[in-house]
């Protein structure tokens, strides 16, 4: 019956988690670009949004600032890596320490800043579960709609044979570091959109909260990608399962904590549940494939794998 | 067309590794030539290629196309002035996008990319039928993904990406290379059939002696960084093997590679 009770509570805080999910597919899966970036830009978000609300700004100004201050964060890994040619995971982190403390500062060096929704006219508030679905579900689904539409135009297209083959791009006269750049913008800002989204739902933004959301958006790749993947390896199927694969994240996050787990050990959860969707098809592909039987009728599938072999 | 002046390029400089890929190399292509190149490992061959594509900068010299310096232009913005063709058939396409996404984006080489819809209805007609043309059954496949394809099917479909927009120059590095032999002429006989149509300018590799014989008005043998041997109009077309390889021996006192020989 507690599950039951924790239940919308799950859908809504993974939908906001789906959303950061699919910014870090931006990057992991369409750039091919591990940005640690991540981490701090989602703080980025929630404390500008917090700040602006609690300088009385309306809701949405504070949201579309989030956004365009992610795409900042993300904007200077893109050009330490492509301009200063500092190796990607490094740019990330580097990024990722310097918005630590940014993000102080914007929080006016205190570690939180609460929001009140009393005061302030919230999108989404965790006192309002079937409100804050709605209005996640809406966002959810004009970020799947533009983003769709984006990658088929031609600029889209370049972003994604840049991450696909980038000396085909370059070949093709595609400025591949432009691209990348933009690319981790528009990436970190809709994970810094989630993080504004996510300060609203708690009521603060923390200067700790980012811990570890790189993998929290990784679980919810790997969860709804495995799922997907099945149905239709297709741009909007996938992203629809990217936000599935967060809420399912947060509704087996619910669950072990009702089943008594300390929150303590909860980082190591889901750091194992990366680990292991990671592991996974790499075990099969090292140690399941290499003999396969033969048919009955006695003919190595093996010999003349035709013209794809 | 394309104008190399005194080209230098050392790689690891100053150290052990020092390796003088390009020791002064000049080269006229006029308008319509088509030049093969052949040479040993090492003789500066795919060097040259990357050099005149802007892969890295070269020590010194000058590269024009067309009358335009693109000395010091970056890869991607002479690229539209270039058509490229990769040895490794996975380096030309990119896998995970569709057939008529990957020749749009080669449709657009040399323009800016702008927002508006990225393959238009009319364009998936005309690659339509050019996929018709490679005679590969490629052209009911317009939205499957390059990465299904066959490394024959991939090099035939770079080919037609590289000349999609009329380069002013067609590289081609050794692109039949990694096929089996079958698909290898098959990829050739495209390749001619492509050039003659639009006339192209061509720059192709080969490790193949017969292969650079047959193919082309001019012939260059590269060694040690330098143009050796170049040979066109009825000289060419008469060249054997045999001669190729006497003119090799003459022309780098005696040292052969077995790879040449094999060729």
């Amino acid at each position: 019956m507690a599950f039951i009770n924790a239940l919308p509570g799950a859908v809504a805080e993974g939908l906001i988690w789906g959303l950061m999910g699919i910014g870090v597919y931006l990057s992991y899966k369409l750039l091919n670009f591990a940005d640690l970036t991540v981490d701090g830009s989602i703080v980025t978000g929630a404390c500008v949004c917090a700040v602006m609300l609690a300088g009385g700004f309306p809701v949405w100004l504070s949201v579309i600032a989030a956004f365009f201050a992610g795409s900042v964060a993300g904007f200077v890994t893109g050009l330490l890596h492509t301009a200063f040619g500092v190796p990607e995971i490094l740019a990330g982190i580097l990024t990722q320490l310097m918005l630590y403390s940014v993000n102080l500062a914007i929080l006016g060096g205190k570690s939180l800043v609460a929001i009140n929704p009393r005061v302030n006219n919230l999108l989404v508030h965790m006192s309002n579960n079937p409100r804050t679905i709605i209005v996640m579900l809406i966002f959810v689904a004009a970020t799947i709609i533009g983003l769709w539409l984006f990658f088929y135009t031609e600029f889209g297209l370049t972003i994604k044979s840049t991450g696909d083959n980038p000396n085909m791009s370059r070949a093709q006269g595609v400025n591949v570091k432009l691209t990348q750049v933009l690319g981790l913008a528009l990436s970190n800002g809709i994970v810094a959109l989630s993080g504004a989204m996510l300060a609203q739902y708690k009521g603060s933004a923390n200067i700790n909260d980012g811990r570890g959301a790189i993998v929290i958006g990784l679980a919810a790749i790997f969860i709804g990608l495995s799922v997907s993947l099945k149905i239709k390896p297709n741009f909007v199927v996938s992203m629809i399962g990217v936000v599935g694969g967060g809420i399912v994240y947060y509704i087996v996050y619910n669950f072990v904590i009702l089943l008594g787990l300390k929150t303590d050990y909860l980082k190591m959860l889901s750091a194992i549940i990366v680990a292991v969707f990671l592991a996974v098809p790499y075990l099969k592909k090292e140690h399941f494939t290499r003999q396969r039987k033969l048919p009955s009728n006695g003919i190595n599938t093996r010999i003349g794998g035709g013209e794809n072999a | 067309m394309l104008r190399i002046t005194n080209l230098h390029k050392t790689f690891n400089p100053g150290t052990i590794n020092a390796n003088t890929a390009l020791d002064g190399v000049d080269l006229h292509l006029n308008d319509g030539d088509f030049a093969s190149v052949i040479g040993g490992n090492g003789a500066g061959k795919s060097t040259l290629l990357n050099a005149i594509a802007g892969v890295w900068k070269p020590d010194c010299g000058t590269i024009e196309i067309d009358g335009v310096d693109v000395t010091q232009m970056p890869e991607y913005r002479r690229a539209k002035y270039l058509g490229r063709v990769f040895q490794d058939p996975m380096m030309g396409t990119a896998p995970d996008m569709e057939i008529a996404e990957n020749l749009a984006i080669a449709a657009r080489r040399g323009t800016r990319r702008r927002f508006v819809w990225g393959v238009r209805r009319e364009e998936r007609i005309r690659y339509k039928a050019l996929l018709a043309t490679l005679e590969l059954g490629l052209e009911d496949r317009l939205s499957h993904k390059v990465g299904l394809l066959s490394g024959g099917q991939r090099q035939a479909v770079t080919l037609l990406m590289a000349t999609l927009n009329r380069p002013k120059l067609l590289l081609l590095d050794e692109h039949t290379a990694s096929l089996d032999p079958k698909t290898a002429l098959k990829v050739l006989e495209l390749t001619d059939q492509i050039v003659q149509q639009n006339k192209l300018t061509t720059l192709m590799i080969t490790h193949n002696m017969k292969e650079a014989i047959a193919h082309g008005n001019r012939l260059i043998m590269m060694h040690g960084g330098r143009i050796i041997v170049d040979v066109s109009g009825d000289e060419k077309k008469n060249l054997t093997v045999k001669q190729l390889l006497d003119l090799f021996t003459q022309a780098s006192n005696g040292a052969i590679s077995d790879r040449m020989v094999l060729g």
